[in-house]
């Protein structure tokens, strides 16, 4: 067992032991084993790394041209006492990142089950399922404050954001992003073939809560009977988070706490529901 | 536990008792029991169907049994799975590698999950490559390995983490006769380095090659127990005559050549008749082809050859390992 690699009859590469403590490594992967996953999707993530940076650098420019500089010059005057792209920015951040935290939420977890295998190949290892369910959202995190903050930095350039306490819009939209996600993660886990489902989240669930977020005009200027959308999509609630962090939006303080605690919830839901049916897909 | 050299100061590595394990009302693996001594290359010979690879998830603690008791290293796998498959190299029946990664990140990621530091596994990578003959696949994506690749990085990562126990579920299923070999060899170095195996296969010519000692199972339950040469000893004569007549006149030939086994043989003695062919079971196959011939029963083919595990499985099931 601890043969290190004396040469046999026939000489030829071997396997050296060095005496590696597997008690040590489960004991320590039973406490980080989610950062030990979250490893995994920066890799597999790299080879689009590129493409990833184009959109992540591309995509503001063009919204903000679009919308702030385009659409903002037929808004007659002020929206909400700021001018239209003050306004309109906090608003894109958030759909850009809780966009991102959907699709993070599909496909790749979805694949990851079906053509990567990552999650199977992890449960041969330490890795408990709830674990990997946790490392992506880890990892997803990361893309999405990454992204935030690159946003951000376009929107600057624009002149987008009146005051420096408009950088905590990068934690409030990474909320909303990840709010989106963990939800979406549990249920793409239990998706065994590759159907419409996703064509159908992203039509009738992604796209709705993204037109009701309050984006381009206050989601108060909807009737009553449709503001609902707007109350259960995190994208409205990041979006007025941020624009209270932007230019100082006024906001009843109980309202506040429901922004961030509402996002809050669905991501512990969210992430609770994935451990389950991260498990119940793995365990046998 | 047998063939351990009979020492009784080693512990074993795996005990099974009474394994169970059921899916609704069908039984996959049923009350099996059987122990794995360190250094020992032990193996589950059975057909496709037999809880071979439900039984491999069991010991990793990734399937949950129904009833019985499992220990493996002394722990319980379903209570100490991370602790436990900190242990073991797992190599599925499915490779599970992830096709558009690199050979080597795919190592990387897969020893990260064991929270193997960086360091170690700057230099373990590579000379897993290498001890899969693969160093030059390295930076290849797996989408372009062959076969046999996948199956030897699958292998290599199954290494990554120095594992006590090496579980191999079919390793060689699918492969062509010369990536088998090369596997074969691989396998056979790990044994002699003292590696315990645990691998199921349906092929018996593999099992032959790599096991020490072996259960053949069959729908979900052991059959034989034995090493190779012990189970052939006990289950089969020392040859056996291979003759075919033809798919008409096989049945009917049956009768005859009953008579023929039955003569003055001992129990072990017998024939078994398959669509193709019929299996005269015998200690002497040239006596018994010039009985045959004396008889003038005219065989289109005949042939005698020495007795192998599949010999025992037909003997034991009455059907072929293989469908
Ligand atoms: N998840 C499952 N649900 C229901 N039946 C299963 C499941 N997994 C395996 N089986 C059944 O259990 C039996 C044993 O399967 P398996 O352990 O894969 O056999 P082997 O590896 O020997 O070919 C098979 O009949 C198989 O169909
Ligand atoms: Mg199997």
């Amino acid at each position: 067992m601890t043969d290190t690699g004396t040469p046999g009859a026939d000489a030829g590469p071997r396997v050296t032991f060095t005496g590696l403590d597997h008690h040590a490594l489960a004991a320590r992967t039973r406490r980080w084993g989610w950062l030990q996953y979250a490893g995994y999707r920066q890799v597999a993530e790299t080879p689009f790394l590129a493409t990833w940076l184009a959109v992540a650098f591309g995509n503001p420019v063009l919204y903000l041209a679009a919308m702030g500089l385009g659409l903002g010059a037929i808004v007659q005057g002020d929206v909400d006492g700021v001018s239209y792209l003050t306004f309109v920015a906090p608003g894109l951040l958030a759909a850009t990142v809780a966009t991102t935290g959907a699709q993070f939420g599909t496909w790749p977890i979805f694949g990851g089950f079906k053509w990567q295998k990552n999650y199977l190949a992890g449960y041969s290892t330490p890795l408990e399922p709830g674990q990997m369910a946790l490392g992506e959202t880890t990892a997803i995190g990361v893309r999405l404050v990454l992204q935030a903050v690159i946003f951000w930095l376009m929107a600057a350039l624009f002149g987008a954001w009146p005051s420096a306490s408009a950088l905590l819009a990068i934690p409030a939209v990474t909320l909303a992003g990840l709010a989106m996600f963990t939800p979406l993660m549990a249920y793409s886990a239990t998706v065994e073939n590759e159907g419409l489902q996703f064509n159908f989240i992203q039509r009738l669930v992604v796209m709705p809560m993204f037109l009701f977020a309050g984006t381009f005009f206050p989601l108060s200027v909807m009737p009553a009977y449709l503001q609902w959308v707007g109350w259960i999509s995190p994208m409205w609630h990041g979006t007025q988070l941020a624009r209270m962090a932007s230019y100082g939006m006024a906001n009843p303080p109980w309202l506040t706490a429901v922004h961030v605690l509402y996002p809050l919830a669905l991501i512990l839901a969210g992430q609770w529901w994935a451990g389950r049916t991260f498990a119940k897909r793995l365990v046998g | 536990m047998s063939e351990a050299g009979g020492s009784v100061t080693a512990v074993s590595v795996i005990e099974a008792r009474e394994l169970t394990k059921t899916y609704g009302d069908f039984t996959a693996v049923d009350a099996i029991s059987f122990d794995v001594a360190p250094g020992e290359s032990f193996g589950l010979l059975g057909p496709n169907g037999a809880g071979k690879s439900t039984t491999m998830r069991m010991i990793g603690g990734t399937s949950l049994r129904t009833a019985g008791t499992l220990s493996v290293l002394g722990l319980d796998p379903e209570r100490h799975g991370p602790e436990v498959r900190a242990s073991l190299g797992v190599v599925p029946q499915a490779d599970a590698l992830d096709e558009e990664l690199r050979a080597r990140d795919n190592l990387y990621v897969y020893g990260r999950y064991f929270g193997l530091p960086r360091a170690y596994l700057k230099a373990k990578v590579p000379e897993l490559l290498e001890f899969a003959q693969l160093t030059d696949k390295s930076d290849a994506k797996v989408t372009a390995l062959s076969g046999g690749m996948k199956r030897r990085l699958t292998i290599a990562r199954g290494l990554i983490n120095e594992p006590r126990i090496l579980l191999l579920d079919e390793p060689t299923t699918g492969l062509d006769p010369q990536a088998r070999h090369i596997l074969w060899d691989r396998l056979f170095r790990l044994k002699e380095q003292g590696v315990t195996l645990v691998l199921t296969t349906h092929f018996m010519d593999e099992a032959e090659q790599l096991c020490d000692r072996l259960v053949v199972v069959d729908h979900g339950r052991i059959v034989a127990e034995g090493s190779p040469r012990g189970l052939i000893q006990e289950h089969t004569t020392r040859e056996v005559v291979e003759v075919r007549f033809g798919s008409a006149r096989n049945a009917e030939m049956q009768a005859e050549l009953a008579a023929l086994v039955a003569d003055g043989q001992r129990s072990r003695a017998g024939l078994e008749v398959l669509p193709d062919r019929i299996l005269l079971y015998t200690d002497d196959g040239e006596a018994m082809l010039e009985e045959i011939n004396r008889r003038a029963l005219n065989p289109l083919t005949q042939l005698v050859r020495r007795t192998s595990l599949e010999d025992v499985f037909l003997r034991l099931t009455g059907r072929s390992l293989i469908d």
